[in-house]
């Protein structure tokens, strides 16, 4: 079943065309990847699904909601990790989490099982008095993913994720991913290419706002007739001219 | 429900930064105190606590635009905006959840002021319980302000714009330190386009009780409510459309 279907989406900003006539199937429980270097329109694909921005023409429906008719529904089933880790920094860990059950219209009762939940499935429990601003780039990226899945969304926007983080960091992030699979649909940015080997189901690869490719890593690199993955990303993005 | 959230959010973030509750509640006490110490010690009358103290009450809310503009020009370069953006919360809830905590503490600011004014000197009566409560509408000036400053200003240029500048244009140019009318002139007229001066003699009228000659004050300061508040909702209004 696809959960996320994109038909000709483009973004113009008066000369530039950041995402060119985009035309994309996401299935339900789905991480998909969204590759592509600097300026390839990913994270202005994302603001155009996650309805951050509005397109210049096209559509994406989400769950059976359109992004430029129904974009209260689709906030009510969607959450955005954004590329900054996006926390109230002067509220504590529990704050923050409260802040966003809340701003989702949770009841106080549902609210606390919710944080009770998150701090447990994300280890957040030695923490939670701690204020976010002082925690350590690892820790607000973990409380940031928190922030995003408490709402119960049915589609998460993950936008680099790991921008920054060192390598034990990077790799306890990755366990957390992981362990989402299968249960939500995952939308992923990253310029890492081993992150979106390991972490994906099916990768898309962009330049110029355009789509070069989609598919698995394997098929990917069959594809390009390599061996590695980011050579085969490599050969893509040098032969999309 | 959800805009409460966020407002309790909001007051939350500004009143646990111990440089707010310093500049915002202390700020204007150590000014209200040193000008006293200089009115006892001068033979002029410059600073008489009547004229003085509606005069602080006024100039210490620009300290309101300067924390409403930095609060939310922080929230966007730190992309919490942008993610609550893609939250059910509506344009209403943000305007309404990042202006109306700081109104009590505007009201706080000033009952602090005038309580260490009585202190100093000042004769009680309940012309200056109705001074306070006139400082809530000319808050909304200062931080509809701030904003429309934090939406489209970043970290370092509200604290330029709206911690230099403005604290400066509210001083100098609301009669608080000086009779405008003794420099007169350009200064003046100047001085009279803008919302400080009219919010400073509203204070003072409330305070004396002497409404006399208060409507155009009134005015001035209710104009420039209603454009900075609409002006601060179409601009942050717009920019959340097109993040």
């Amino acid at each position: 079943m696809d959960s996320i279907v994109i038909t000709g989406l483009t973004k113009k900003y008066k000369d530039i065309t950041a995402v060119n006539g985009l035309d994309l199937t996401v299935h339900k429980g789905e991480l998909f990847s969204l590759l592509g270097v600097n300026g390839a329109g990913k994270t202005t694909t994302i603001k155009m699904l996650s309805c951050l921005t509005e397109p210049t023409s096209g559509d994406a429906v989400l769950n059976g909601k359109s992004i430029v008719r129904e974009k209260q529904d689709v906030k009510s089933l969607i959450a955005v990790s954004p590329q900054e880790t996006a926390v109230a920094p002067n509220l504590s860990v529990k704050e923050n989490l409260e802040l966003m059950a809340g701003v989702h219209g949770f009841p106080s009762d549902k609210t606390k099982e919710k944080v009770s939940e998150m701090i447990e499935r994300f280890s957040l429990g030695e923490i939670t008095e701690k204020r976010a601003g002082k925690l350590s780039g690892g820790w607000q990226r973990r409380l940031s993913i928190a922030m995003a899945l408490i709402s119960e969304p049915q589609i998460l926007f993950l936008d680099e994720p790991t921008l920054g983080l060192d390598v034990i960091a990077r790799s306890e992030l990755w366990d957390v991913i992981s362990a989402l699979k299968g249960k939500i649909t995952i939308i992923l940015t990253t310029h890492y290419m081993e992150e979106a080997e390991t972490l994906s189901d099916r990768i898309a690869i962009m330049k110029s706002g355009q789509l070069l490719t989609v598919g698995t890593a394997a098929e990917i690199m069959e594809k390009t007739g390599t061996e590695k993955f980011e050579e085969a990303f490599i050969k893509i993005v040098k032969e999309g001219n | 429900m959800k805009m409460k959230v966020f407002a309790v959010r909001t007051a939350k973030e500004i009143l646990r930064d111990p440089l707010t509750v310093f500049f915002g509640l202390g700020f204007p006490l150590v000014l209200l105190i040193l000008l006293t110490a200089i009115q006892a010690n001068i033979p002029v009358s410059l600073f008489e606590m009547e004229s003085l103290a509606p005069g602080i009450a006024v100039f210490g809310l620009s300290f309101m635009t300067l924390f409403s503009a930095t609060l939310i020009s922080k929230d966007r370069s730190g992309a919490l905006l942008q993610r609550l953006y893609t939250t059910p919360l509506t344009a209403v809830d943000y305007i309404l959840g990042y202006t109306l905590p700081i109104v009590p503490i505007a009201l706080a600011q000033c009952v602090i002021c005038f309580a260490a004014a009585l202190i100093m000197g000042l004769g009680f009566s309940v012309n200056v319980l109705l001074a306070a409560l006139t400082i809530i509408p000319v808050s909304l000036f200062f931080i509809s302000l701030g904003l429309l400053c934090g939406t489209v200003l970043n970290d370092k240029q509200v604290g330029g714009i709206c911690g230099a500048l403005l604290t400066n244009l509210a001083g100098w140019l609301s009669g608080i330190w000086f009779d405008l009318n003794l420099v007169g002139g350009w200064f003046k007229k100047i001085a009279d386009l803008f919302p400080f001066v009219h919010a400073v003699e509203l204070e003072r009228a409330m305070i004396s009780g002497n409404y006399d000659g208060i409507l155009p004050h009134v005015l001035w300061v209710s104009g420039y409510v209603i454009i900075t508040t609409v002006a601060a909702v179409i601009v942050f209004t717009s920019k959340m459309k097109n993040n």
